[in-house]
Formats: C-alpha cells, structure tokens, sequence
C-alpha cells in the first residue's frame, strides 16, 4: 500500500506495524507527530499499546526501560534536547542490555536553541551501546525500524537501536512510502520473546545490580562482543528484508565508487545532494563516487574498507562538529585507516550545522579542495567548515 | 568469582546469603529463655538484618548474619537479651 | 504491653534476605522487610539508587526474593510506570503489585518529577519513600527532607551555622495534593501501623504514596541498638506524625498514632549526634519545639 507520509509519520507507521506493547512518548520538534499519530492509532483502535504520556523525555525512556525489563516490545521516539536529556539512561538501557527502538528526528544541540536539522544529537550519543541507523529517504526510516527491532531483539545482539531522520527534511517533508502488510510484517518480525522474562514474580531476578571493579569490565566487554555480534546480524536482517519486501539495505550504500579517485561519504538525507552532484561531475568527467553510511554503529569498518581500497581521497562530509577536534565521522573513518598500509587521504568538511542548507555547490567545493589535496599529496587543512559566513563574524 | 550474565542480571534471590554478616560484630546478643515469652517477637520485628528466626520454641538468632547491632536486646519488653562480647 | 504477633508462622516467606551490607542498625532495612512481607511474593519492585539499592544488590549476590529493578537515581516511579504498562499490555496485571521504592534522596528532590507524573497518571503503583532524612549512601549530605537544626556534611552546624535552616518538604502533603486514592506516614517503631498501611496501599487500585521515617545510625550519629527507639521518640514527641489520608481533603486525616502526651522535642534531640550542637543553645531547642507545637496543632492535636 502506498502512502504520502512525512517521515515522522513514516517512523510511526514502522513502529505501528512493529507490534509494540508499550510505547511512552514526550513531544519535542521535530518528533511530535510520532507520539501524536501513535495517540492516533490507539484512539482509533488501530494500535493495540500502552500508549504513556510521561512528563519528560528522561522518563519516556526510563518508562521504556521498565516495561522492556518486564518483558514486552518497546520504543518511544525523541530528538536534539530531549535525547541529550535521555544521556545517562541511553548507557543504562545498553548496559542492561534492553532492545529499545527509538526514531531520532536529527536536530541541532542548544546553544543557541535550533530546531533544524544536524547530526549532533544521536553523533553525541556514539558511545552509549546503541546502535544506530541512518535514513535518507521516508521509506528508509519506515524499514529501519521495522529492521532496528529485529536486529536489537536477536539473542545474540540485545542492545538498543537508534535510527536518525533529518528534521524537517525527513521529519516534516512529505513523500511516497510503500507500506509493508501487516502479515509481512509479523512475518519477518514475530511477537518478542525473551530468554529471561526479567521482572516475573514467578521467577523472580534482581535486574540492574551494582558491578565493582571485580565485574564491571567483564560486563562491559560482553557488551561490545554483542555489537560485534550486530555486524553479522544487520547484513543477515537486511537480506531478509530484502527477500521478504523487495529492498534493499547495506551498511554503507555505494554509488559510483569502484573506479572514483575521490569519494564523499557522507549520511542522512544530504546523501541525496551528494549523489546528484556525483552525477553532474561524472558528466564532467571527475571520477567521483558516494559512500552513503545507512549504519553508523557498529561501525562499518569492513564495507568502508572495501569501498575505499582503490579511492586517492575520502571527503568525510560531518554534519556535526566535535569542537577542538573536528567532525566525528571523520575521526572515525580516519581511525580505520591509521595502521594501514596503503590509505586514502581523508579530508574532512563541516556543513548544513543548524539546518543550513547543504547545496550541490558546497559539493563542488568540497570535491575542488578534495582534487587539490589528491594533487598536492598534502591535507594542509584537517577540517573545513563549507558555507560559514565569515563575514558576519 | 562468578560468570556474568547478560545486562548484570541476577537470577539468583536471596543469594546475598553467601556473604556470613556475623564476621561484623563485636557484641552478640543472647537470649536469656527463662525471661522470653516466645510470644511478641519484637526481635524478630525490629531485626535490620532478618537474623532473628520464627521457631516453634521461640525466636532463635542466626548467628551467621547477626551484626551485633543491638536492637533486639535494647527492645526486648522483659530484657531476656543480653549483648555479651563476643569471644575471637 | 505486649503485643500479639500478626505475622504469619511461615519462615519461608522473609522477602528481604540477611547477608545485606547494611549498616548495623540499619533503619531503612527494617523498613523494607516490613514492607516487602506484607506485600507479599507476588510484587515487583523498581528501587532507585541509595543505600538500599547498594547493599542489597551487588553483583553477584542479591537479598531481594521478589522481582527487582534498579535503573537509576531519580526515576523509580517512571520505571514502574513502565512495568505497570507492560504487565497491562500482557494481560498479566492481575495480582501483582507493583511498587516503586525510593529514599528520600531519590524521591523529595531529584525523583519529584517522575514521581510527581506517575500520580497524576493514575498508575496503579505504590511509591514508598524510606526517609532517613539525607543523601545517606554519598555520606549524609543535605537533602530537602533535612529538618530544621540537623548537621550535615553539606549543612554543616559552624560557628556561622545551625545546621540545616530549613524545616522538611511536605512530601506526603505534596503526593496528597495530587487527589490521589491514599496517601500514609509510617515508620518502623510502630511496623503493625506500617504494615496496615502497606496492605492498604496493595488493596487500593490507583497511585498511593507511603512515606516512611526510618532513623541511621551511621547518619544521625547515635548508638545502633537505637534505632527503633529514635523512630519511637520521632512519633512520641510529634516530631513526625503518623497519618493516613484517601483523596486530597485533609479534613478527612486520620491520625493513626497520636500520643496522649508529647514529650518535649528535646527528648528526641539529645540522642542525636546529628543535633549535638543545640545542646547548648536552648532557644534552638525552643524553637524546634514551636515548630513541632504549630505543626501538630494543624493536625489536630
């Protein structure tokens, strides 16, 4: 069935075919309207949840916490403030090892207060244990939630699960989707049981203990042999999706990369910009390509690898920032490459911070400095931020 | 030392009895039989530490876990309990 | 006098195990066994961070026999909120009893808005707070539950001091004020009282609250064996006062322990380390004894 839907309403279609027991929500711009399509549903017998309007995005997902513990499919949905709001939780939801899902309208970080769309909410969150997801289009963020349940739910993974749409440009934007039947998906996602019914009076179990420095580094390890266990079990759900509906995911989408002297890589819905200034340039002879990072953790260190193995530079495009160091993908990709033999150069460009506009002429920028940097061997500049006005510094 | 469990979950109740409390204390209380009713159970009621067991013949205190802490000999109505040093 | 035990013959059924790390004397830890025996087995409990959650719960031992999580330190309610739900969504609501527990670290200060939402949603949850009057577990710092006169470490009584200048938050008045079904003090002294209370709390389909004054040793600086004499005292000199209340009209307060005669407050004081400086300063003394006059005249006696 197709519908026209903003991306919001697409993460709460996603969410509603998901079959969750327990949804708490709290509204911030730009994810209200998924609590409010979610009220929708259930105000029209559509959705059969416990729908729960808590009094603060810290309680939606300490509410998420709760009702997973006892057992029962879960998520909320959140953004920018009231994700950073969430911090501490996000690590204890990992750590107890609960697969929340929770849809990310990407939004700027206060100060000063923006509600337009960057990365730096869930790139502030990269160390939490959740995994995360990136969607460029409506219909990506509708399957990456469907996908991001069954993949936290897998016995072996059990972690949390985060997947970012860009505000406004997804979140408020209208598109096309293909919505899955319902029967599909309960098919390809059946009802959520778990080994240990945590909170049961009848097998009772204490959940959440105090880890001394005798455990906790263990638990902690566990932790991460489970993200590692996440690599193989994304590329596992994505072929299913696949089989069972037609589209396809990968960890890092690539276009035009195989023989591309200068790669962008880059996420979210300026992917789609970049893939069109990909296209002008190639008319123009420039052998360009597009490395689009559709998963964010575990980070895709194999598939970027494997793209990037016959590329002269990498043009690391971060719509966030880590002041006093640069943009986070970028530190990231570079880290993959640092013991390697043969590498790239990697160049890094901050853009589209606050919501401004990311536009095929920033692309043609960042590849003109990118093609200096091949021809030069030389990366004078680390980071670069594209469309600043310094003129009215 | 024990394997972890997924997320630090304990699926074990009660298994904090593994840990002998009675190591703490210093007095250890005794209970005089001549002077308890057997009956109120104030020891039982007010132990910090649930140490203090309901048996037919009475309250009988679990040295394993007493702390020494001195509660039930200051409530005891008839002052049937006594703290007395306890002997290393 | 004597009273009669209530509490039934089964041994078995102690919920709250011994090997805990408590202090000696440990207040709070009479509390919740109380609390916990009388719930029963068929309960599960969200607890926040403190003293509680850290002696009973370190990995790998654990003195909880019933269903038992701990997230964080000001979110207790909202946990059970959670839980209230997915046992709703699981058709297995029936028979259990959900309860939040908190100190007053986690519950008059950083836990007010969680659970504040909580009993303005109506979940069927009862939230009980053991009040030992200070952040005890981070090593007895000043909370709002603090009362007037008491050193902390981050009230410190000084040559510039008191101690603490402010009198207690009205918690239970605050939860009252929500119109919720049943809002109740109690305290350990008097754990037929408590227990009646907690039963009550079980029985009652809605949010209760039961605020719950549990004495520390180690906190308020007295000898151990004291501890259920100080939770006495409390209640004897109207320096807390047992009440229970259904809905939101405090005319309808039901106080459940009102003493004859009030000892004079200083009774209370002097057992205290935690008040050692006023002993000298008698128009302290003397005020504390004003406030706990006005206030035990507002209820009625």
């Amino acid at each position: 069935m197709k519908l026209i839907v903003r991306g919001n309403e697409a993460t709460a279609v996603g969410a509603k075919l998901s079959r969750p027991d327990v949804i708490p929500a709290y509204p911030i711009t730009p994810s209200t309207l998924f609590p409010e399509k979610i009220s929708e549903y259930v105000a029209n017998g559509e959705l059969d949840t416990q729908f729960i309007t808590v009094e603060s995005e810290h309680s939606a997902i300490s509410a998420c916490i709760g009702a997973s513990a006892t057992g029962v499919r879960t998520c909320t949905c959140t953004a920018s403030q009231g994700l950073a709001l969430m911090h501490e939780m996000l690590f204890i939801a990992a750590g107890m090892r609960l697969p929340i899902v929770m849809p990310i309208g990407n939004r700027a970080l206060s100060a000063p207060i923006n509600i337009w769309c960057d990365h730096q909410d869930t790139i502030s969150e990269l160390d939490t244990g959740w995994m995360q997801f990136y969607a460029e289009k409506n219909q990506e963020a509708l399957d990456l939630v469907i996908m991001a349940f069954k993949i936290a739910e897998n016995k072996y993974v059990l972690l949390p699960a985060m997947v970012g749409l860009d505000a406004f440009v997804l979140t408020h934007t209208m598109e096309v989707v293909d919505v899955p039947d319902q029967k599909d998906v309960d098919d390809f996602l059946p009802p959520y049981t778990t080994s240990a019914s945590y909170l049961d009076p009848t097998k009772p179990a204490t959940v959440g203990s105090f880890g001394t420095p005798e455990y906790y580094m263990e638990f902690k390890y566990a932790e991460e042999l489970a993200m590692n266990a996440a690599e193989k079990v994304i590329d596992e759900v994505f072929a299913e999706f696949k089989q069972k509906f037609g589209r396809e995911y990968k960890k890092i989408n690539t276009y035009k990369t195989e023989d591309a002297d200068i790669i962008l890589v880059t996420m979210g819905s300026m992917s789609g910009t970049a893939r069109a200034t990909v296209r002008q340039l190639r008319k123009d002879g420039k052998k360009v390509g597009l490395a689009k990072l559709t998963v964010l953790r575990p980070f895709p260190e194999k598939e970027l690898l494997e793209c990037a193995q016959h590329a002269k530079v990498l043009a690391v495009v971060d719509r966030n920032i880590s002041f006093g160091f640069g943009g986070r993908v970028f530190s990231e990709v570079a880290g993959k490459f640092i013991n390697r033999a043969t590498k790239p150069l990697i160049t890094n460009y901050v853009v589209g911070l606050g919501g401004r506009d990311v536009t095929i002429n920033d692309y043609k920028e960042i590849v003109a400095d990118s093609e200096n940097v091949m021809n030069t061997g030389k990366v004078e500049t680390q980071t670069k931020w594209i469309n600043v006005k310094k003129e009215n510094l | 030392m024990a394997k972890i469990t997924t997320g630090a979950i304990n699926p074990e109740p009660g298994s904090s009895k593994k840990y002998k409390t009675g190591s703490w204390r210093n007095m250890k209380p005794v209970i005089d039989f001549n002077k308890c009713t057997k009956k109120c159970l104030f020891c039982y009621e007010y132990c910090p530490d649930s140490a203090v067991e309901k048996t037919k013949d009475g309250p009988k205190i679990n040295y394993d876990y007493c702390k020494g802490c001195g509660i039930c000999a200051y409530e005891c109505p008839k002052e049937a309990i006594t703290m007395e040093q306890e002997e290393k | 006098m004597v009273e009669e035990t209530l509490a039934n013959e089964d041994q078995s059924k102690e919920l709250f195990s011994c090997g805990h790390r408590g202090c000696a004397g440990c207040g709070e830890a009479i509390a919740v066994r109380h609390v916990l025996n009388t719930a029963g087995p068929n309960t599960i409990a969200s607890i926040c961070t403190g003293c509680i959650e850290v002696m009973t719960t370190g990995y790998p031992e654990t003195a909880w026999e019933i269903p038992l999580i701990h997230a964080a330190f000001e979110n207790s309610a909202a946990i059970a909120s959670g839980i209230d739900a997915a046992l709703i969504a699981k058709k297995k609501r029936e028979g259990i009893n959900v309860i939040a527990l908190a100190g007053d670290g986690g519950t008059f200060d950083i836990g007010l808005q969680a659970l504040s939402g909580m009993l303005e949603r109506r979940h069927d949850i009862t939230y009980i707070c053991f009040d030992n009057e200070a952040y005890m577990n981070t090593g007895i710092q000043r909370c709002s539950s603090t009362p007037y006169g008491a050193s902390t470490t981050t009230s410190p009584a000084g040559t510039q001091s008191i101690g603490e200048d402010k009198d207690k938050k009205p918690i239970a008045a605050i939860c009252a004020a929500h119109d919720i079904p049943y809002t109740a003090t109690a305290t350990i002294a008097y754990y037929r009282d408590l227990e009646k209370k907690v039963k009550k709390a079980m029985e009652i389909k809605g949010p209760c609250f039961i605020h719950i004054f549990a004495p520390c040793p180690t906190g308020w600086r007295y000898p151990s064996e004291k501890t259920v004499e100080i939770s006495r005292l409390a209640v004897q000199t109207g320096v807390f006062v047992l009440w229970e209340l259904e809905g939101p009209d405090f005319n309808n307060i039901n106080i459940t322990k009102k003493p004859k005669q009030r000892k004079p407050v200083e009774e209370y004081l002097k057992l205290q380390g935690r008040f050692r400086h006023l002993m000298n300063k008698p128009d302290e003394i003397a005020k504390i004894q004003k406030m706990v006059d006005e206030k035990c005249s507002r209820y009625g006696f």
